[in-house]
């Protein structure tokens, strides 16, 4: 059983560059079915490892070079259910954007299937390895694919600049973890997660584990969109193709926060284990500034892809926040919001994918009204909308309350605050959208018209006229925003998650069970029921986001009665923040620098 | 050697970033993240690198001989291959962006200011 470790890396990395090869002399059916079975097969394989992993988690070493007296020679695969299941999520989502590009393309080569395949084969290993430099170099692989993706359209202008931002942003990132990794074994010796753990236990965590820590978080929250390193994701996902800009908000961006929970728990929770408060502090911090600015920024777009990419910003800070709680139940908070979040994040754009494909613009205010013909996507539009929103019962609410309950169990209760605001207001700006482009609510001329052109198709992806919509891409988008009401209602889903993410912050398990090949069993915890006050919260986040979207479509009287003393400074805030976007790489990187060194310094400060 | 080596490749990675963040041109962006890159190398065969040891190569020579790590000299192999992905991929953009833009000052670069 525990053979078939490496497969689902294996199958899209090996059928990846096949495609390349055959690609442009095989018929278009073969290309899409040989992508196709490659994910599903993938996804399968994924599957079956999380269900294995489910009775204990186990190590794969490649070659059989299995540890001798707890000390690592080769490589592994360290599968736990956490890492498999989203291993399963990220290959089923990659499986959803396949199906959808079936259609959305009218020229398509074999080059989008092999480099979503690579793509695929990056993000499934990232989450399934057990070694620290092979998760950078997994990092490495999912990244070039995705640059490669952002740049798809590559004769016109906006992807370009947008694929060279990410790029060099996340190159950055990239380099960082390099010299992370670099300190973490000039102090320990060891590559593999368990093995540095273990080798950091017991030692005070020195100038120089915290230099490791920051460099190594620094690089995978730049992947996160942890703000100040959050510009590159804006600019991506407004030019990327909308299969691709599902894989980026739906599970990529999340993966660096994985990847900062399972560096945390198996590296740096033993030597830290006294400077917990700090920790928490530090990066609740980080989380707060992403989820506000994110969702200040959601609210102020008037191009709806980038609207939902800063929706994705203000979401990822909610799961910081989450993971930086440093429980058990923020991790399973975190993994059932990201999976509630991803789908309906990723349904989301395949409804604006359906808008631009037929209207050729993705402006708000271009689309008033003619939204009509298409009414199905208007109630998808609206159900994910409500569904950022938190509302109750469903997967994102389940989320958010075990959030708010690990919040409350660590005394940070004033998190709920901004838990709220920020599904109030990326749930309220998408119901917006939905009211303008659906219902023509709300006055005809938006602010700053001259962002209406940045909106616009500079070259169509699609040739055939677009009088129809293929039904593909509504049945796709349908079928996630049904796994997003369901996922969470389905009877041992939440509890399953919230034992699996207890034995995922169990550090000296996850050693037990890499390095020596214990047998460890996920431990039984009570139920944890959500209270009443967890249903006040939600609704209360619904009503703010239909609220906030009342405001957007018909608030302008209301905001001209504003006294100037509030209005002008709003303004100019607005403004300023519009400004800091600025497009420029020279200013994303001055603002990376900034950040990286100012939570370096503050670690270093805090955590001594 | 001591913290030698370290001290340039801390110089090499805030210099590097000093030119990504100052360039007029997208050439010599990418070029500077390249520099920020050789960072890297230097910090991790400085790790490796031992005095008086010879090259890793244990086919002909007494296995009692020191060696330097040759783990970090696979890193750096995987690192420069690394580079070399994503240094050219930047470069094939950024002659693109010539011909779209017409200039490669990233100040001309305005379809994404917000």
């Amino acid at each position: 059983m525990t053979h078939i470790s490496a497969l689902p890396v294996l199958v899209p990395f090996l059928a990846g560059p096949l495609l390349v090869a055959v690609g442009q002399f095989a018929p278009r059916w073969f290309n899409d079915s040989l992508a196709a079975a490659a994910a599903i097969a993938s996804a399968g394989l994924c599957a079956l490892l999380a269900v294995h992993a489910a009775g204990h988690p186990f190590p794969y070493w490649m070659g059989g070079w299995t540890p001798r007296y707890g000390t690592t020679i080769g490589i592994s695969l360290s599968i736990d259910l956490l890492g498999a299941g989203l291993a399963t999520f990220s290959a089923l989502l990659v499986c959803a954007a396949l199906l959808y590009a079936l259609r959305y393309f009218d020229a398509i080569e074999g080059l989008f299937h092999a480099l979503m395949l690579l793509f695929m084969a990056g993000m499934v290993g990232f989450c399934l390895t057990g070694d620290l430099f092979n998760l950078v170099v997994f990092f490495e692989l999912m990244s070039a694919a995705a640059y490669a993706l952002t740049a798809y359209k590559v004769e016109e202008r906006g992807p370009l600049q947008g694929a060279i931002n990410f790029a060099i942003t996340n190159s950055v990132g990239g380099y960082a973890m390099f010299i992370g990794v670099g300190l973490l074994y000039a102090r320990t010796g060891a590559l593999n997660m368990a093995q540095i753990g273990a080798a950091l236990d017991g030692h005070h965590a020195d100038w120089l584990v915290i230099v490791a820590m920051v460099l190594l978080f620094g690089g995978f929250l730049t992947k996160a969109a942890a703000v100040p390193l959050h510009f590159w994701l804006a600019d991506a996902h407004a030019v990327a193709p909308i299969p691709v800009c599902v894989l980026f908000s739906g599970v990529m961006v999340e993966l660096g926060v994985y990847a900062v929970a399972r560096l945390y728990w198996q590296l740096f929770a033993g030597s830290l284990a006294a400077h917990e408060v700090g920790v928490r502090a530090v990066f609740v911090g980080l989380g707060v500034a992403t989820a506000l600015l994110g969702g200040v920024m959601c609210f102020l777009q008037r191009h709806v892809k980038r609207l939902l990419a800063f929706s994705t910003i203000s979401h990822v800070g909610m799961f910081i926040c989450g993971v930086a709680l440093l429980t058990g139940k923020g991790i399973a908070g975190v993994g059932t919001y990201v999976v509630g979040h991803g789908l309906t994040k990723a349904a989301l754009f395949m409804c604006a994918g359906v808008l631009l494909h037929r209207f050729a613009t993705i402006d708000e205010y271009d689309l008033r009204g003619r939204g009509r013909e298409v009414p199905l996507v208007g109630v998808m539009m609206a159900v994910g909308g409500l569904l950022l929103a938190a509302l109750p019962p469903f997967t994102t609410f389940m989320g958010k309350s075990l959030l708010e309950e690990s919040s409350s169990a660590v005394g940070y209760n004033w998190l709920i605050a901004v838990y709220i605001f920020g599904s109030a207001i990326t749930g309220g700006a998408v119901l917006r959208v939905v009211g303008r482009v659906f219902f023509a609510w709300g006055p005809a001329q938006g602010p700053r018209p001259a962002k209406a052109r940045m909106a616009r198709e500079e070259t169509s992806e699609q040739r055939a006229p677009r009088t129809q919509t293929p039904p593909m891409m509504l049945i796709v988008p349908g079928a996630l925003l049904v796994g997003a009401l369901g996922l969470g209602l389905l009877p041992g889903a939440v509890p399953g998650i919230d034992r699996f993410a207890a034995q995922f912050v169990q550090h000296r398990a996850y050693a037990a069970w890499v390095l020596h090949g214990a047998h460890i069993h996920p431990p039984i915890l009570p139920a944890s029921h959500i209270s009443a006050d967890d249903y006040g919260y939600s609704i209360l986040s619904t009503l703010g986001a239909l609220g906030a979207a009342g405001l957007g479509l018909f608030g302008r009287r209301l905001r001209r009665a504003l006294p100037r003393a509030i209005a002008v400074p709003g303004a100019s805030v607005a403004d300023v923040l519009h400004g800091l976007h600025s497009g420029h790489i020279g200013d994303y990187i001055t603002w990376w620098t900034a950040g990286v060194s100012l939570v370096g310094g503050v670690c270093l400060i805090v955590l001594r | 050697m001591g913290f030698f080596p370290y001290f340039v490749a801390a110089w090499l990675f805030v210099i590097g970033l000093w030119g990504v963040i100052s360039s007029r041109n997208l050439v010599r962006t990418v070029l500077c993240l390249v520099v920020v890159q050789a960072s890297t190398y230097l910090v991790l065969l400085g790790i490796g690198y031992r005095a008086g040891a010879k090259a890793p190569i244990v086919a002909d020579i007494p296995t009692t001989s020191r060696l330097v790590d040759p783990v970090v000299q696979v890193l750096v192999l995987t690192d420069i291959v690394i580079e070399a992905t994503v240094a050219a991929l930047l470069l094939a953009l950024v002659v693109q962006a010539h011909k779209r833009f017409g200039s490669v000052n990233p100040d001309d670069l305005r379809p994404l200011r917000d």
